[in-house]
């Protein structure tokens, strides 16, 4: 990892740790608190630990131009963005992170060439509705590899992760308090539950919680839309097209909506942000990948409403385009983020409660 | 934002705590005010962006404060630490009407929080704002502009001109051009001098010149001269100020919180010809904090030495700078440019004089004293002996004068025996009507909430 961007965020957080007025905020400042001296695998750990709601840089009596030049969330931010990129599995490909926005552009842009070109050359003789374009078998030939061996490469870099910030046992409880931590993003509550600082400088909102929400929850129901369609495919032997008031569908339609309006929403709140309160680098891939996941989702919502329509042979390539997109690049982009920070909000639980023991 | 097209009712000069009090209370009694601030937007809020608590009365737990904390032991805690130079009736009136605030404070946008790690001691007597002063500060902006509140930024005021019992002009510079404006009132709530430099010289003679201030570069007490040079009546003693020791090491001006040093008590203070002075060990240190700037200050070149050992590193709160760290005595007094013999024996007679130490508590008086030593210490006094050795210099840093304007129960000021009409006084630059010497924790938030919605309230009723 750059050792400089350690360093910055070390003389900072132990300006912080002499204040302490921020302690309330998040989970960061009493992680912090409970420190004396910072291992680089400590400043990690605080990196990954932040959600950049930004009440600690409007709250700071040191930011610019005060000769202290405080400003924690940026610090924070560029370390966890260097984080990912060094603990990337394959070696090399941590360097995506730093051209994300290219990644994603070029990385839909041959999904779309290549299922648009298997779809026209290996087109089925018979099939129903999308097997109609493509085979179940070949989809299932392109999909399951593109989505299990990001997977598998994001496992070994959250091991590298965990290697790096001490990691060591977890209990199910530390699990459970992530999950419910990221569940409710309790972290852009405010600590007085007024919500964050992001849009409109020091104005707290709930507007950042409320579309990440969104995205989170609409993007979880459509991956159990999907789950749900593969059970019914190989379980129960019943095959896409799925009707309105099929479990595929009744968790697909309404995820894809959220999603639609949770990415649609992050995207314009960060049009608003200071991006220099972020790490600045990263600006133009969390974007893309914002808009990314807004493309997989509204592309997802319009084939289901052009369904039978002269529009699928262009928006079926388009919509699968964009999801092998998404899948190829989960480990090197801000997909990346929410693996590290549940392990993080985990790895805070278990300090938080090896500390409450002594 | 600054239309300045017609006067306003009410000009209010200064932008931190007590001038946002003011100026919201004022404008919710209909008027329309402007603040007048003179520091640029990052730095707007006075000595309010370094505060962090409000001490507050209440009969029965409120908000994040604990427990119940009486007038009477409010009262009895401030005139403790002023050794009775105290006007009773307005800080009675100050305690008193404490209560009121801390709801008011809320619901004109302040969060609190409960009692940082490492100040349990102060969580039943005073409330911390989540974030610290300065997003107290931000937050009453916020309400202050949604009621129709004109704030000016850089805009220093250079003149109140006063006529007989009359403000009848305001002179400030904004954007480069000067302005006059004659409101119907004007509140005052611009804070000491202390950024002054020369005037502090002028009371304390050129020691001055080796204090650090701690607060504020934008408070030089130039409207407050301006007022007292036209014969508005004055309180307080010139030298008198909030003076805490500080580490040596910390900017000159605006260090705020983080220079703060809390390992006093676990240690031994010399000065710069290596012999101790005072009693380290008198109390717990938050009741003697404010006491070692005003020590430090009356030592040769206003300089202080914190001598400590390996044991103590880990007792008190991280500082902002690392100690500086030696193996033994004589490199670190070295290090600190004492001499090396002096140190070592006043170390040695202070270990001699040490005694039983297995009563040692760190945050209660546990009565663990030297014997036969002068000055004596009388509580965690344990032998320096264990190496690395730890040193720290301290300086006196100065967040606010004491020298301000009187006022009376209505935060009006007078001229003469008679109350000027129109010009009311909040916050520092009236708290030595109430504060004689000495410090309280989190008492200037309070004069300056209390008077500054008193000042608010007060001229909104004159101008309307």
């Amino acid at each position: 990892m750059q050792i400089d961007l350690i360093h910055e965020a070390r003389r900072q957080a132990e300006i912080c740790n002499a204040c302490r007025y921020c302690e309330g905020y998040c989970s960061v400042f009493p992680s912090l608190h409970r420190e004396r001296a910072f291992s680089d695998g400590d400043i990690t750990h605080l990196a990954n630990l932040c959600h950049n709601c930004r009440g600690c840089y409007y709250a700071c009596q040191y930011t610019a131009p005060h000769e202290f030049d405080l400003n924690l969330p940026k610090a924070l931010a560029e370390v966890r963005q260097d984080s990912w990129k060094a603990h990337a599995w394959p070696n090399g490909f941590g360097t995506l992170f730093d051209r994300s926005g290219v990644a994603i552009a070029a990385a839909l842009v041959l999904g779309f060439a290549l299922i648009f070109a298997l779809a026209q050359t290996l087109r089925p003789e018979s099939g129903e509705g999308f097997y109609a374009y493509m085979s179940h078998g070949l989809m299932v030939a392109i999909f399951a590899p593109a989505f299990l061996l990001p997977l598998a490469a994001l496992a070994v870099s959250l091991r590298r992760y965990w290697q790096s910030v001490g990691g060591g046992m977890l209990t199910l409880a530390d699990f459970w308090s992530a999950i419910r931590s990221a569940g409710r993003m309790k972290n852009l509550e405010g600590g007085h539950g007024d919500g964050c600082n992001f849009e409109d400088e020091d104005r707290f909102t709930h507007a950042r919680r409320h579309f990440h929400q969104a995205t989170l929850y609409g993007f979880l129901l459509c991956f159990a839309a999907t789950s749900a369609g593969t059970i019914l495919h190989y379980g129960f032997g019943i095959e896409a097209p799925y009707g309105l008031f099929s479990l595929p569908k009744l968790l697909g339609v309404p995820g894809g909506l959220l999603l639609c309006l949770g990415t649609a929403g992050l995207g314009w709140l960060k049009t608003k942000a200071d991006p220099n309160l972020g790490a600045p680098s990263a600006w133009g891939g969390e974007m893309a990948f914002v808009c990314l996941l807004f493309l997989v989702s509204a592309t997802g919502l319009a084939l289901y409403a052009v369904t039978g329509t002269g529009a699928v042979p262009v928006l079926f390539p388009l919509h699968l385009g964009a999801v092998l997109a998404f899948f190829l690049l989960t480990p090197y982009s801000k997909m990346a983020h929410g693996f590290y920070r549940l392990l993080s909000l985990a790895m805070e639980a278990k300090r938080a409660r090896q500390a409450d023991k002594v | 934002m600054t239309t300045q097209k017609t006067d306003p009712d009410i000009v209010v000069i200064g932008g931190g705590n007590a001038a946002l009090c003011a100026a919201t209370t004022a404008a919710e009694a209909g008027a329309r005010v402007r603040i007048l601030e003179a520091a640029p937007k990052p730095y707007r809020g006075g000595n309010s962006r370094h505060t962090r608590n409000f001490r507050c009365m209440h009969e029965g737990p409120l908000g994040p404060l604990t427990d119940s904390y009486s007038e009477e032991e409010y009262l009895a805690d401030l005139m403790k630490v002023t050794g009775g130079k105290t006007d009773e009736h307005l800080a009675r009136m100050a305690i008193r009407s404490s209560e009121e605030c801390l709801p008011w404070m809320q619901e004109h946008g302040v969060r609190f929080q409960p009692s940082l790690s490492g100040t349990l001691s102060l969580s039943r007597t005073n409330a911390f704002f989540l974030g610290g002063g300065k997003s107290l500060v931000n937050a009453y902006y916020r309400t202050a502009e949604a009621l129709g509140v004109e704030v000016c930024y850089e805009a220093p005021v250079t003149h109140l001109q006063v006529e007989d019992t009359h403000v009848t002009e305001v002179v400030y510079s904004h954007q480069g051009t000067e302005h006059r404006v004659s409101p119907k009132s004007v509140i005052v709530a611009s804070g000491g001098f202390q950024a002054d430099t020369d005037w502090l010289a002028r009371a304390w003679g050129p020691a001055a010149k080796n204090f650090l201030i701690r607060g504020t570069p934008y408070n030089r007490g130039v409207v407050l001269k301006d007022l007292l040079d036209q014969g508005v009546e004055q309180v307080g003693d010139p030298t008198q100020c909030h003076a805490v020791a500080i580490d040596g090491r910390a900017p000159k001006f605006d260090g705020g919180i983080v220079t703060r040093l809390d390992c006093v008590p676990f240690s031994i203070v010399v000065n710069k010809h290596a012999q101790r002075f005072y009693d380290e060990g008198e109390d717990v240190w938050p009741k003697r904090y404010a006491i070692w700037g005003r020590l430090v200050a009356n030592q040769p070149d206003q300089v202080g030495f914190v001598i400590i050992d390996a044991k103590s590193l880990e007792l008190f709160m991280p500082s902002v700078f690392p100690p500086i760290k030696a193996d033994t005595l004589g490199e670190l007094a070295q290090k600190l440019d004492l001499p090396p013999k002096q140190l070592g024996a006043t170390v040695e007679a202070f270990n001699v004089a040490c005694g039983d130490t297995s009563g040692f508590h760190p945050t209660e008086l546990d009565g663990v004293a030297t014997s036969g030593l002068e000055p004596p210490k009388t509580n965690w006094a344990r032998p320096i002996t264990e190496p690395p050795f730890y040193g720290y210099t301290l300086r006196t840093g100065v967040t606010f004068t004491y020298l301000g304007l009187k006022v009376d129960e209505n935060a009006q000021c007078t001229v003469g025996n008679r109350a000027v009409q129109n010009l009311w006084a909040a916050g520092e630059t009236m708290a030595g009507s109430i504060l004689g010497q000495g410090y309280l924790a989190g008492f200037g938030m309070t004069i300056g909430t209390v008077f500054g919605r008193i000042a608010g309230r007060e001229a909104a009723k004159h101008a309307n």
